[in-house]
């Protein structure tokens, strides 16, 4: 295995296009993992960690362009107002060695259905700025999952940021492990309000092939806060459009039977976190004064 | 010869301590600190110039024959030094095994479970040995696997051992059964006569795995005699020795073993590992081996403990006194005998649990089959009959109506009462008084998620941090559950235990040197030697020896013994110590003052005393010029084997008693679990280091709630291969899943042992489960009879 550490953004893209099937390695959270239980033998491994702008954040008007090496420790000591969700996620994330050390872009590039920040991401909206010697692009993020641990990614690019829409309304992740720390995802659910457009998105992981927004569920609950004046009135949502909400978000699901839990339970528990974080999301809207940073 | 000691191995800790620092004390361990930053040297970290790593190739199916083994491209590899397979075994001797020697050192001509050692490999380099071992050739032809007692007993079932020679083989009703051991006591059938109410269940206990921190690991270094010396983290040097010398054809002196740093072991020790591997390879090569598995490896790299289904009926009077029981007991000891049939002694033995039950009919027997072979785990084989027994009391209590404490305490055994056995409890049992203080404790208080601000602390909350409720669906529940351990190995064994104590001046000073080969696992016993000397001998230096075979066999680190029974050896050489040193005193002092041939003389901070208080002499003094050095073994009662038929006999040593009640905060609509409290009650006769003993049942009880609420090896039922062989899928608790663990400790002195201290590290272990699924049950008013509980089982997915 060879190992190549280049000293800037440039020559990254350089090495990449010279070795397509270079792996890239920042934390090393998940791919030592994969290395150590032999799971893979990468011909290369790409060390990004001499590239410091991959660590740095930048908030703007409208979005939040986040590095892909930024641990997520630091999006949960500083992003917590700008990035709730992801603030939440983060927090969920392995320990806290692992978290000091674990970054969005890592998350992104293993595109498992079971990582951390995607519900996040997805309720958030966000783009992925992917780059190579060929030039930049941005992906919306709701495209950039293609499979089981599978993204969007050429051979030749790079993850180089995310840029994820700042909160304009409160947001809520939940996520259903069977420990209570420490513990990968059985499966997980994001929530953000967006009152600037009148819209709820979401994030739907680990009960899937991909991370998925529920759709259905989204165009169902926004046309009926619009209908029902919600988000004007500030009213609590009846039941029984929580309770469809929920059942939509569940139906969404396509999981699987496996060690850590039965596709049944994945698509009841994924509904019970829907309907919970609505509740706790739309509360925090109704509630004047209230900060947008998560419960946790 | 000149020696050479690799890097990493133990020496001599020399433990001083300011206060008395005998028995009782609080005295703090040596490795406590260097454990903590890290600095502790474990097998794993053992270096030797020249020395070759090892790997094993395992079996990737559970049933096969092996057709071929083809290592020329492996051995092709630069840097190899040696690959070995079945056919490259030195001697006639190819087998090992606890009890039964049925388990081959490499496969030969089939593979019985998954990730069984097929062939070894020695290379330069840890990755060299992984890549040459990936290159080998194994061509299976697969078998059908059996998985539980239906397959195994079926008809024309494959036998997982044909041609079976061990001393069970005759009376066993079918050859996949390993051992059988039935307990018939009064009439079962005509008591169940007298019941009011009749209750019955089966309960499923799932495969558990030590989970030690340490994996396997070891080093094997060639002696310039032909023989060698093995570094090894193990929980029996002698008991590995036995095993390892003939396969080696090596005479056990040749073949020396020192305990290097082990980190846990849980039972998970007690067979072997890596150790023949490793001093075959180094043999073969001439060279230092070293051997350590990774988490991946060690998952079938040692045994479990035995799954288990349980069938139980008991009955009551309407006043709440047990009738009857009618139990059976099917554990799975997986493809190879391992500790199997004492196992399936204690299950059967104490299948009835600490209550009083006239009439009983019990059965219980261990399987093979290709799963995972299981052995030797914390509680061994009382865990899996608790778990069963108390979800009985409870629904018994239900049934009549009864408080489900109030009905255990009008059943619950004291001194003096006969187990089905028949053997007599003989030492104080006060089971009774163990709950009645569990119950006693206020409850932790309600809600405790709430704060002062409008955001729910998740940490309180089942989900933890993962934020799944804020307090929607939880439902508080509170069980009980109370158990028997017996304590040292039973059944006629003879465990005994070997320690050599000198006393000599060095600098001046008395002190005390303690040599046993007792397997320091992280129990503590280090520490407790060095106060047991000091309260023998009255030194304040006190210098522990590494445990290695150049001293007598310790027994294993395991059943809750060697507080007992090395630290009774300890104590006892210490005694015999002292007399000669009073008798050198005597020849020396003893016309000085006629105390010496009159008085009760006692050795204290440095002094022989009298027992009135009066100083006679400097042991400084006594031993200028002298030094006593003895070796002595020690015993504790002997027992009996139970009968085969009727399962009678004086069986067990002495008995540990803990209760406990769980209070747990239950996430109704996801399933999920947090418990707030687990209280405990224990009696530990004498607590020689009570620290030692808070945290032995802390520990413990932690272990039971891990196995109540997450941890399972996953065995599919139709390959017999595990599916979840790392600690991303098998989940142990973290210290957001340990909840306040407060403890009560009684010290009822057993007058049969030393200083009347009681073993005390598995009794924890048994009740903490039960408790937890009972407070599970009482939040969710579900039945629950298996452990552990997943979320799907508590939300009907």
């Amino acid at each position: 295995m060879d190992f190549l550490r280049p000293a800037g953004w440039e020559e990254a893209l350089a090495a990449k296009a010279e070795h397509p099937t270079a792996v890239p390695i920042a934390g090393g959270t998940d791919v030592m993992v994969e290395i150590n239980f032999d799971h893979r033998r990468p011909e290369y491994l790409m060390d990004l960690n001499r590239i410091g702008e991959l660590r740095e954040w930048a908030v703007g008007d409208e979005h939040v362009r986040l590095g892909a090496s930024v641990p997520y420790t630091q999006i949960m000591e500083h992003l917590r107002t700008e990035l709730p969700g992801l603030a939440l996620a983060s927090h969920t994330v392995g320990s806290p060695q692992i978290r000091n050390r674990g970054s969005v872009g890592g998350n992104l590039g293993a595109a498992s259905p079971a990582g951390d920040a995607h519900p996040a991401l997805l309720s958030a909206g966000a783009e992925v700025e992917v780059e190579s010697v060929r030039g930049v692009r941005r992906i919306p993020v709701e495209e950039f999952y293609t499979g089981v641990k599978r993204n969007a990614l050429a051979p030749d690019e790079l993850i180089k940021a995310v840029h994820i829409k700042k909160a304009s309304g409160p947001q809520q992740f939940s996520k259903v492990g069977t420990r209570n720390a420490m513990v990968i995802a059985v499966c997980a659910f994001g929530i953000a309000l967006h009152p600037d457009s009148r819209t709820v998105k979401t994030g739907i992981g680990s009960a899937a092939p991909t991370p998925l927004r529920a759709r259905v569920a989204e165009d169902f609950l926004n046309a009926a806060l619009e209908e029902g004046g919600f988000w004007d009135n500030g009213k609590v949502i009846t039941p029984s459009i929580a309770k469809q909400f929920a059942d939509l978000v569940s139906g969404a699901c396509n999981p699987i039977d496996d060690v850590r839990g039965t596709a049944k339970y994945r698509r009841h528990a994924v509904g019970i976190m829907a309907r919970r974080t609505l509740g706790w999301t739309w509360e925090q809207y109704r509630s004047a004064g209230t900060t947008l940073e998560g419960a946790a | 010869m000149a020696k050479r000691t690799p890097a990493g191995t133990p020496t001599d800790v020399t433990q001083g301590s300011r206060t008395k620092g005998g028995i009782g004390e609080s005295t703090l361990r040596p490795d406590g600190t260097l454990k903590v930053t890290g600095e502790f040297a474990y097998s794993s970290d053992m270096w030797h110039e020249d020395m070759l790593w090892g790997h094993t190739l395992r079996s990737t199916v559970a049933h096969a024959e092996i057709r071929s083994i083809d290592t020329a491209e492996a051995l092709a590899t630069p840097g190899v030094h040696a690959i070995l397979t079945y056919d490259d075994l030195p001697t006639e001797v190819k087998r090992y095994g606890l009890e039964f020697q049925d388990t081959p050192v490499l496969a030969h001509g089939k593979v019985r479970h998954h990730g069984e050692p097929v062939a070894i490999v020695a290379a330069d380099h840890p990755e060299t040995a992984r890549r040459a071992a990936a290159k080998i050739r194994v061509d299976y032809a697969d078998l059908p696997v059996v998985t539980d007692e239906a397959s195994a007993t079926a008809e024309g079932a494959p036998l997982v051992h044909e041609n079976r020679d061990d001393h069970h083989a005759g009376h066993v009703p079918h050859p996949n059964i390993v051992h059988r051991q039935p307990i018939v006591r009064g009439d079962a059938a005509e008591a169940a006569k007298r019941a009011d109410v009749i209750v019955s269940g089966e309960y499923v206990f799932g495969m558990q795995d030590q989970a030690f921190l340490g994996p396997e690991s070891g080093l094997a270094v060639p002696g310039e005699d032909g023989g060698v010396d093995l570094y090894v983290a193990t929980q029996w040097l002698h008991s590995d020795l036995r095993q390892i010398a003939p396969v080696l054809g090596l005479p056990e002196d040749k073949v020396r073993m020192t305990l290097s740093g082990v980190g846990g072991a849980f039972g998970g020790r007690e067979d072997l590992s890596m150790q023949i591997h490793a001093c075959l390879l180094a043999l073969r090569t001439g060279k230092p081996v070293k051997i350590v598995y990774n988490r991946f490896e060690s998952f079938f790299g040692h045994v479990h403990r035995h799954p288990a289904k349980l069938w139980y009926e008991h009955g009551a009077t309407k006043d709440g006194k047990l009738t009857h029981l009618k139990c059976r007991i099917v554990l799975d000891g997986g493809a190879y005998a391992s500790a199997s049939p004492a196992v399936v002694g204690n299950a059967s033995s104490l299948s009835v649990g600490p209550y009083v039950v006239e009439d009983v009919d019990i059965e219980a027997l261990a399987l093979y089959t290709n799963n995972p072979p299981c052995g030797a785990m914390r509680g061994f084989g009382a865990v899996q009959a608790c778990f069963a027994y108390e979800a009985q009391m409870d629904k018994l209590a239900a049934k009549l109506g009864l408080d489900p404490v109030e009905f255990r305490r009008l059943n619950a055994m004291e001194q003096g009462t006969l187990l089905p056995t028949g053997q007599r409890v003989d030492s104080p049992a006060p089971v009774a008084e163990l709950l009645r203080r569990v119950k006693a404790r206020p409850l932790p208080p309600e809600q405790q998620w709430l704060t002062a601000g409008e955001a729910a602390d998740v940490r309180a909350l089942p989900g933890g941090l993962s934020n799944t409720t804020h307090g929607e669906g939880v439902v508080r529940g509170v069980g009980y559950a109370v158990g028997i351990k017996n304590v040292g190995f039973s059944e006629g064994f003879d465990d005994y235990s070997t320690a050599r104590v000198r006393m000599e001046v060095v600098g001046g000073e008395p002190v005390a040197t303690v040599h046993t080969a007792m397997a320091e696992v992280g129990q503590g016993g280090v520490t407790v030697h060095a106060q047991i000397a000091r309260t023998e001998l009255g030194v304040a230096q006190v210098t522990i020896q590494p445990a290695d075979t150049r001293v007598g066999s310790a027994g294993s680190t395991s059943a809750s013994r060697q507080t007992y029974v090395t630290g009774g050896a300890v104590k006892n050489t210490c005694e015999h110590v002292r007399e000669r040193v009073l008798e050198i005193g005597r020849a020396k002092f003893g016309t000085y003052h006629p105390a010496w041939a009159t008085a009760e003389l006692l050795l204290e901070s440095g002094k022989v005393v009298t027992d009135g208080g009066e100083v006679l002499a400097d042991l400084a003094d006594v031993l200028e010029g002298e030094s006593v050095d003895l070796e002595l073994e020690w015993r504790h009662r002997p027992t009996q084997a139970f009968d085969l038929r009727t399962g009678q006999g004086n069986g067990h040593v002495q008995y540990s008693f803990a209760a406990h009640r769980a209070v747990v905060e239950v996430d109704t609509e996801l399933g999920l679990v947090k418990v707030i409290e687990l209280a405990v009650a224990q009696d530990v006769g004498k607590a020689l280091n009570p620290l030692s003993v808070l945290g032995q049942i802390q520990g413990g009880t932690t272990q039971g709630l891990g196995v109540a609420v997450m941890e399972e090896i996953i065995v599919d039922p139709k390959t017999a291969k595990v599916r979840n062989p790392s600690f991303t899928d098998y989940l142990i608790p973290t210290i957001l899943d340990t909840p306040t663990i407060p403890v009560d400790v009684l010290e009822l002195a057993d007058e049969n042992a030393p200083y009347g201290l009681r073993g005390i590290g598995e009794a924890p272990t048994l009740s903490s489960t039960p408790a937890v699924l009972a407070a599970i049950r009482d939040a969710t008013g579900l039945e629950l009879n298996r452990t552990p509980v997943r979320p799907e089982h508590l939300t009907g997915t």
